[in-house]
């Protein structure tokens, strides 16, 4: 059986290949001619190739097994790209540093003078209901003013082909790992396609990060001492946070092998004796980091921690209390956010986001319910959310009632239909809903990586792209238009 | 090199060298056995004497039969010292330490737990012992092939070499001093073929008996036998030899001062030892006491180098 382009089902959705049944979409329109050329057992070899070479090189996640103990698996990957022309990127990539850029001053803003606040924009009662607001860190001037080094933040693409926002992780997002292996991967499997293409490269990124954590060195050196914090092996990011140590050449240490010495810096336990720690980009959540400060039974972090961070002797990425911002309520502000802050229009649209704090919009949702996603603030992971179109009438009354109990706990958004990519399947390709997970790199200067992580649901019709729920992943090309 | 990332390594060596060792005592007990008469013929109780696990193993098993030894030394998951656990423990001291041994060590590794997990069965039967216990020597000498010739001798190698040869010497002695002083009566005329015959088996669970013969030129028996696993200096799993490797390894490291002095009275005190003339319950007074000081050389080495347990670093 061939692959014909003619019948793939793209009718209602945006593809991001497929532009009409038959017809590719620029700037790679001759990639459907070339898929179906090589043809279905073909790629089907070629896909088995991705496979072993993924095992071959280690790539795995940890998944957690009901027994306590934990296996790695071998990383899902689906071998036909992900295409974004160059000129939409270079649109997205300046939306995402002006995103980040706010919401940095946004964060610093509400660790001191909270002016957003004062000037009415931003509702006191939000920040007052944040979970991730830590009091530790108001006051403090972490280097070059920057809290959120590292961000993740998670595109989606509608229907109408509408790019927009979907969440940003300020926290300690992962997945860079896995677009760097992924393009290890499909330049092995397509070496004829890469070449014709020409994707852009995206292979800087370790130094690029390297770059943004030693630019936090609080002593001026060639060579400042940066290292990876992990909580350990069993951490179901573990292999990222080797393999970027590694990448970076770094040391990847856990909370005990640093130690805060009386004159209020940082050391790592070596052999050759305790050595100071400029940088440390931490992978352990805030509540994690410090006993002293946060958690007092936690026994992932550094005692101390904190203090040694506030008498600027160490460098710590990203800043504790950046969460602030990782926040599906202050994620409906960001608009006003950016606009508060840098006087500019958003770049990239935030999908529509229904704050039910608002009568108005409160009244909406109510009635709407049935085509919305309706979210609450602190909860991540999906949990607690209501998929309107999938429910039933009984919960879409319970979650009203949940509501209108606390409506400053939600909002609604509609219900997306995430563009697909055509992906491999036993006999041929059928279209699978994708997001992408670009990251920004922010310290004397703005990175973002070339394209990101595209994650995609391995299930027909999911909307699920988490790899612990038969998610997948795919390259992304930036291709010149 | 982080001190953690050091003591992981040197885990990585004992573990690799203890499922090692613990195989090779098993192998050679099966064939002693069938080469002693059974009246005099000790069982395999001496085995887990030579472990010093007594105490656990009687919490387990009600008497010290064959079945129930094996299965505690090969595949008890209750027992630090069984070859599963062992290689268990090998493989997640070195997963978390992927980076600095070569891939192909960490493969091999996790292939030969496998292995053990996976075929324990096989290994349990009188028939499949044998198979299963020499690839599990084989694939605990790969591994330190492999680390040997593809790892960077650096610090980390050093601390892999004296992990390696502080259990190879505790094993060698404990071996030795449990053949010793449990195996047999006092020299007893009409069993001395007998005598021979369980000497020539510790050679053989140490893989030392035809370099005992190119070394020693003599017959084997007591005296020379233990001054050839005590104190040869040129077999590498003679005591002495472990013993020399450690202090070479020590030299290299930073601050050793303390700990080139606990290896230095170790090893005055295995070369200057008359062996041939202690008496079995001398003998094993002597070997105690080697024992403690290997402990206490650990101790030195962990509160020099490694870092501070859990409890104390919280």
């Amino acid at each position: 059986m061939d692959i014909d382009w003619t019948r793939y089902p793209c009718a209602d959705l945006h593809d991001e290949l497929v532009a009409a049944p038959g017809q590719g979409r620029a700037p790679v329109a001759d990639l459907l001619t070339d898929l179906a050329a090589l043809g279905p057992d073909e790629l089907l070899a070629r896909q088995e190739a991705a496979n072993v070479a993924i095992k071959e090189m280690g790539i795995t996640f940890t998944v957690y097994s009901e027994e306590g103990g934990t296996i790695d698996r071998a990383w899902p990957f689906d071998i036909i790209p992900r295409v974004i022309a160059k000129d939409e990127w270079d649109r997205v990539e300046a939306g995402l540093k002006q995103r980040v850029q706010a919401l940095n001053l946004f964060i610093d803003d509400l660790y001191h003078d909270q002016r957003i606040i004062a000037d009415g924009v931003f509702p006191r009662e939000v920040l007052a209901k944040s979970a991730n607001f830590r009091p530790q860190c108001v006051g403090v001037d972490p280097p070059l003013g920057i809290w959120a080094h590292i961000c993740g933040s998670d595109l989606v693409r509608d229907a109408d082909g509408t790019l927009y926002v979907l969440e940003d992780n300020l926290r300690v997002p992962s997945g860079v790992s896995y677009m760097l292996e992924n393009r290890l991967v499909t330049k092995r499997v397509f070496p004829e396609l890469f070449e014709h293409y020409a994707p852009l490269p995206v292979d800087d990124y370790p130094s690029e990060l390297f770059d943004t954590l030693a630019a936090l060195s609080p002593r001026p050196a060639d060579f400042p001492q940066v290292v990876v914090l992990t909580p350990g092996i069993y951490n179901s990011a573990y292999f990222e946070h080797a393999y970027l140590a590694q990448q970076m050449g770094c040391e990847l240490v856990e909370g005990r092998d640093l130690f805060v010495a009386d004159d209020d810096c940082v050391y790592m336990r070596t052999v050759d004796g305790p050595e100071r720690v400029d940088v440390i980009y931490r992978r352990i959540d805030d509540l994690f980091l410090d006993p002293e400060a946060f958690r007092p039974e936690s026994m992932l972090g550094v005692p101390g921690l904190l203090r040694a961070w506030k008498a600027g002797t160490v460098g710590l990425a990203n800043a504790p209390g950046a969460g602030v911002a990782d926040d599906k309520v202050v994620y409906a502000f960001v608009p006003e956010i950016i606009r508060y802050y840098l006087d500019q229009d958003p770049i990239i649209p935030n999908v529509p986001t229904y704050r039910c704090m608002e009568p108005d919009a409160l009244a909406l949702v109510l009635e709407r319910m049935e085509t919305m996603v309706v979210k609450p603030a602190n909860e991540s992971g999906g949990y607690g959310m209501l998929v309107g179109p999938a429910s039933t009438q009984a919960e879409r009354e319970r979650f009203a009632e949940l509501i209108r109990r606390d409506p400053r706990n939600y909002i609604a958004q509609p219900a997306l239909r995430l563009s697909t990519v055509p992906t491999i399947v036993k006999g041929g390709v059928e279209p699978r809903h994708v997001d992408l997970r670009p990251f920004i790199l922010s310290a004397d200067r703005q990175r973002v990586t070339m394209g990101g992580l595209t994650r995609v649901a391995l299930r027909q019709g999911s909307l699920v792209v988490n790899s612990s729920q038969g998610g997948g992943s795919k390259d992304t090309w930036i291709v010149p238009s | 090199m982080l001190s953690r990332v050091a003591e992981n390594i040197y885990w990585l060596a004992r573990y690799v060298e203890r499922a090692e060792n613990t195989a090779r005592i098993v192998a050679v007990n099966a064939n002693l056995l069938l080469d002693l008469p059974r009246g005099i013929a000790p069982g395999w109780r001496p085995l887990i004497d030579i472990t010093g696990h007594n105490a656990l193993f009687e919490q387990h098993y009600k008497e010290y039969g064959e079945r129930q030894v094996v299965r505690f030394l090969l595949g008890d998951e209750r027992h630090p010292g069984s070859i599963l656990s062992a290689l268990l423990a090998a493989r997640e001291n070195c997963r978390t330490i992927r980076d600095i041994v070569p891939r192909e060590a960490w493969e091999q590794i996790n292939e030969l737990y496998l292995f053990a997990a996976e075929d324990l069965q096989r290994g349990m039967t009188k028939g499949g012992r044998h198979g299963y216990l020499k690839r599990l020597i084989l694939g605990a000498q790969t591994i330190t092939g492999l680390l040997a010739g593809t790892m960077l001798h650096d610090q980390g190698y050093r601390f892999l070499r004296i992990g390696r040869n502080l259990e190879r010497a505790d094993m060698t002695t404990r071996i030795a001093d449990v053949r010793s002083a449990s195996l047999l009566p006092e020299e007893t005329p009409d069993l001395r073929p007998y005598d021979t015959i369980q000497w020539v088996s510790v050679l053989k669970s140490l893989t030392a008996y035809q370099m005992y013969r190119r070394s020693e030129q003599v017959r084997v028996q007591r005296g020379p036998v233990l001054r050839f696993l005590f104190q040869n200096a040129e077999f590498p799993r003679a005591a002495l030899h472990c013993i020399d490797a450690v202090r070479a390894s020590l030299e290299c490291l930073p601050r050793n001062e303390a700990c080139l002095r606990v290896a230095g009275r170790l090893k005055r005190n295995l070369a200057s030892a008359d062996l041939a003339r202690l008496s079995p319950a001398e003998l094993h007074a002597f070997v105690d006491e080697f024992q403690a000081d290997i402990a206490s050389l650990h101790a030195e080495i962990a509160s020099t180098w490694f870092p501070p347990p859990l409890a104390e670093a919280a």
